[in-house]
C-alpha cells in the first residue's frame, strides 16, 4: 500500500485555495456530495435512458395516420388488438417463445454435466483451464459466432459434409439451424452461473449424504439440486432473454423464418411503424419481467 | 456421494465434446480465412492469402474499423467516468433510491438489445432532436457500457472499505486530494479491469449500434452484417471476423488476469 506520497498534506501550512474551499464545504454536506456523485450518471440513465423506455412504453399506444405517416398521439389499443389477432403477430410470438423455450431447455442439459464436471470431478488446475476456455468464447463477437454457423450449416459446409456420408443432411438455414445457433451462443451463460452455484456446495455435505446411505442419484435430486436451483434459473433467464430479443441470428442462419426482433426491426424501418415496434417490443420485456418476478423467491436474481 | 469412473470417464468425454464444439466454428472461420474457395467449400482443396490481402486494401473496412475503435475508447471513456461516480455514490452513502439506481444502471444490458436500440433510437430522434451520428451511437454505447466500470468498482470499493480514507481525512487531507492520493490508486487496475470489459462490449455491438447509427456510420459489426449476404465479400468477412475475435478477446483477456490476480492477492 503506498500511502507515502500522502503524508504531505496533513501538514496544515497550504494557503485556502478555491479548491480548498469546495473540499471543506463538500466535507460537512455528505448529501451534497452524493447529489453531485450522482448528478451526472443519473441524469444520463434516468432523464434519458429510464425517460425513452417510458416513451416507448407510451408510444405503444399510439396510431399510425395511414395516409400522411405521421404519429398520432392517443391511447389506443389498436396496436395490442392486431398483436393478439393479426395471424402473423401470434404466429412469431408463439414461435419465439417456442424457440427460446427449446433453447433454453436444450442448454441447461448440456450445461448440468459440464458444469458438475468442472465444479465436482476436475482437478483444481483443469477446472481454471476449463473455466477460462468456457469464458474465452462468450467475449468473441456474438455476431462472428453466428457467421461462422452460417458457413458450418452452409450446403458445402462442415455439417454437410460430416453428415451426408450417413446419409442425413445438414439442417440448413431453417428454425433449427437457427435453434442450434441461438443454443450454441448462449451455452457460455448458462454454464457459468450453475458451475459457480455447483462450486458452492461443500463436498462433506455430499459425503455426508452418501453415509448416511443416499444413492448417487439420491443425493443428486435431494442435496445438490436443490442448492443449484438458483444458479440453474440464472442461466436460464440469459438464454431465454436472450433469444427472445435476438433478430440478427434468425436473419443469418434462419432462412425466410421471422422472430419478434424481426418485427420490431421492419417496423421500425421499412413499415415506419414506431408505435406497433414499441407494441411487439414489449412482449419480450413483459414476458422477461414475468419470469424475473416468478423467480424472485429461488434467489437466482442475486446469481446474475 | 461416490461417482464411479466410468461415470467421471462419460463426464470428462462429454465435457470435451462440448468443448470442441464451442471451439470449432470459430476454428472453421479462421481456416475459412485462408479457404480459396470463393464459396468456402468443405474442406478447404487450397489455401491462399488473398483475402487476407484484399481485406487490408479495402478502404471502406479500414475505416468501419477506424470507427468502431473511436467509438469504443470514447464510450469507454464515458462508461469510465460515470460508472466511478456510481460506484463511489453507492458503495459510501446510504440514500433513498438505492435500489432503484443500482436497477437502472443494469437495465441496459438486461433489457434485449432491440428494446434498448429503439428506446434509444426513439429518445435521440423525436425526444432530443439529434440526428443519428457518431455522437448517439457513442452515447448509446456508454449506456450500456457503464455496468461494467460499475461493477468492477463497486466490487472494489467495498472490498477496500472506508478506513483508508477516513485515515486520510483524519490526517487532514480534503476530499479530493483523498480521491486523488488515496481512493484512486487502490482504484485504478479496477477501473482498468471494467473499461477492457466495457472497451470489448462496445467493440463487438451490433444492435443497439443498427437503430442508433444512422445512415452515414458503419462500424465493424455494421460492415460485417453488410457484407455477409454478397456472394463476393464472405471470404473477406471471414478475415475481419478473424481479425474481431482477437480484437475483443485480447482486452478481455487482460481484464480477466487483472481481475484474477486482485481476488488471490
Amino acid at each position: 500500500m503506498k500511502l507515502n506520497s500522502g503524508a504531505k498534506v496533513g501538514s496544515g501550512e497550504i494557503q485556502p485555495t478555491f479548491a480548498h474551499r469546495i473540499s471543506t464545504v463538500l466535507y460537512s454536506k455528505p448529501k451534497l456530495r452524493l447529489r453531485l456523485l450522482l448528478a451526472a450518471p443519473v441524469t444520463w440513465l434516468g432523464l434519458v435512458y429510464i425517460a425513452a423506455l417510458l416513451a416507448l412504453l407510451i408510444t405503444a399506444f399510439y396510431t399510425v395516420d395511414s395516409f400522411t405517416g405521421d404519429l398520432k398521439p392517443g391511447f389506443a389499443l389498436d396496436n395490442f388488438i392486431s398483436l393478439f389477432t393479426d395471424s402473423l403477430y401470434r404466429a412469431v410470438t408463439f414461435r419465439t417463445i417456442g424457440i427460446a423455450f427449446g433453447v433454453t431447455v436444450v442448454d441447461v442439459l448440456l450445461a448440468l454435466p459440464i458444469a458438475f464436471f468442472m465444479a465436482k470431478i476436475a482437478s483444481p488446475k483443469l477446472r481454471g483451464v476449463l473455466v477460462i476456455s468456457i469464458l474465452m468464447p462468450l467475449w468473441a463477437s456474438y455476431l462472428v459466432k453466428a457467421y461462422a454457423w452460417r458457413s458450418v450449416l452452409s450446403n458445402v459446409g462442415v455439417f454437410a459434409w460430416l453428415l451426408r456420408p450417413l446419409g442425413l443432411d445438414t439442417p440448413g438455414y431453417s428454425l433449427l439451424g437457427a435453434g442450434i445457433t441461438l443454443g450454441y451462443l448462449w451455452l457460455p451463460y448458462v454454464i457459468l452461473p450453475i458451475y459457480s452455484s455447483l462450486e458452492k456446495v461443500p463436498n462433506n455435505l455430499l459425503e455426508a449424504s452418501s453415509d448416511l446411505g443416499a444413492k448417487t442419484w439420491g443425493t443428486i435430486r435431494r442435496i445438490v439440486f436443490p442448492l443449484i436451483l438458483p444458479g440453474i434459473v440464472a442461466g436460464s433467464i440469459f438464454a431465454f432473454s436472450l433469444t427472445l430479443g435476438d433478430y440478427i441470428t434468425i436473419n443469418i442462419v434462419g432462412g425466410a423464418n421471422q422472430m419478434l426482433g424481426n418485427l420490431v426491426y421492419t417496423n421500425v424501418g421499412v413499415a415506419n411503424n414506431l408505435p406497433m415496434a414499441a407494441a411487439i417490443a414489449l412482449v419480450p420485456v413483459v414476458i422477461m419481467f414475468g419470469y424475473l418476478t416468478a423467480v424472485r423467491k429461488t434467489g437466482a436474481l442475486d446469481n446474475l | 456421494m461416490r461417482i464411479s469412473r466410468s461415470a467421471k470417464v462419460i463426464l470428462a468425454s462429454f465435457t470435451s465434446l462440448i468443448l470442441t464444439v464451442i471451439y470449432l466454428p470459430l476454428a472453421i472461420v479462421f481456416l475459412n480465412s485462408f479457404n480459396s474457395s470463393v464459396n468456402m467449400d468443405w474442406p478447404p482443396t487450397s489455401f491462399t492469402l488473398i483475402w487476407w490481402h484484399k481485406a487490408f486494401a479495402s478502404s471502406g473496412l479500414i475505416d468501419a474499423l477506424a470507427t468502431s475503435l473511436l467509438v469504443a475508447v470514447c464510450s469507454t471513456m464515458v462508461a469510465l467516468v460515470l460508472g466511478t461516480l456510481l460506484a463511489m455514490a453507492l458503495s459510501r452513502y446510504k440514500f433513498f433510491g438505492k435500489n432503484s439506481v443500482s436497477l437502472m444502471i443494469i437495465l441496459p444490458i438486461a433489457l434485449p438489445g432491440i428494446v434498448t436500440g429503439i428506446a434509444l433510437n426513439n429518445a435521440f430522434r423525436t425526444m432530443l432532436g439529434f440526428q443519428l451520428g457518431l455522437i448517439t451511437v457513442i452515447l448509446a454505447h456508454a449506456t450500456f457500457c457503464i455496468v461494467t466500470v460499475y461493477n468492477n468498482a463497486l466490487a472494489r470499493l467495498n472490498r477496500l472499505g472506508k478506513n483508508m480514507e477516513e485515515a486520510s481525512a483524519d490526517l487532514g487531507a480534503g476530499i479530493f486530494t483523498t480521491f486523488r492520493l488515496v481512493t484512486l490508486p487502490q482504484l485504478v487496475s479496477a477501473l482498468v479491469a471494467g473499461g477492457l470489459l466495457a472497451f470489448g462490449l462496445s467493440f463487438d455491438e451490433i444492435i443497439v449500434t443498427t437503430f442508433t447509427a444512422g445512415g452515414g456510420v458503419q462500424t465493424l459489426p455494421i460492415w460485417i452484417l453488410d457484407n455477409m449476404f454478397r456472394p463476393g465479400k464472405a471470404p473477406i468477412v471471414n478475415v475481419v471476423a478473424v481479425f474481431m475475435v482477437v480484437v475483443s478477446v485480447i482486452p478481455i483477456y487482460f481484464a480477466q488476469k487483472l481481475t484474477a490476480k486482485e481476488s488471490k492477492s
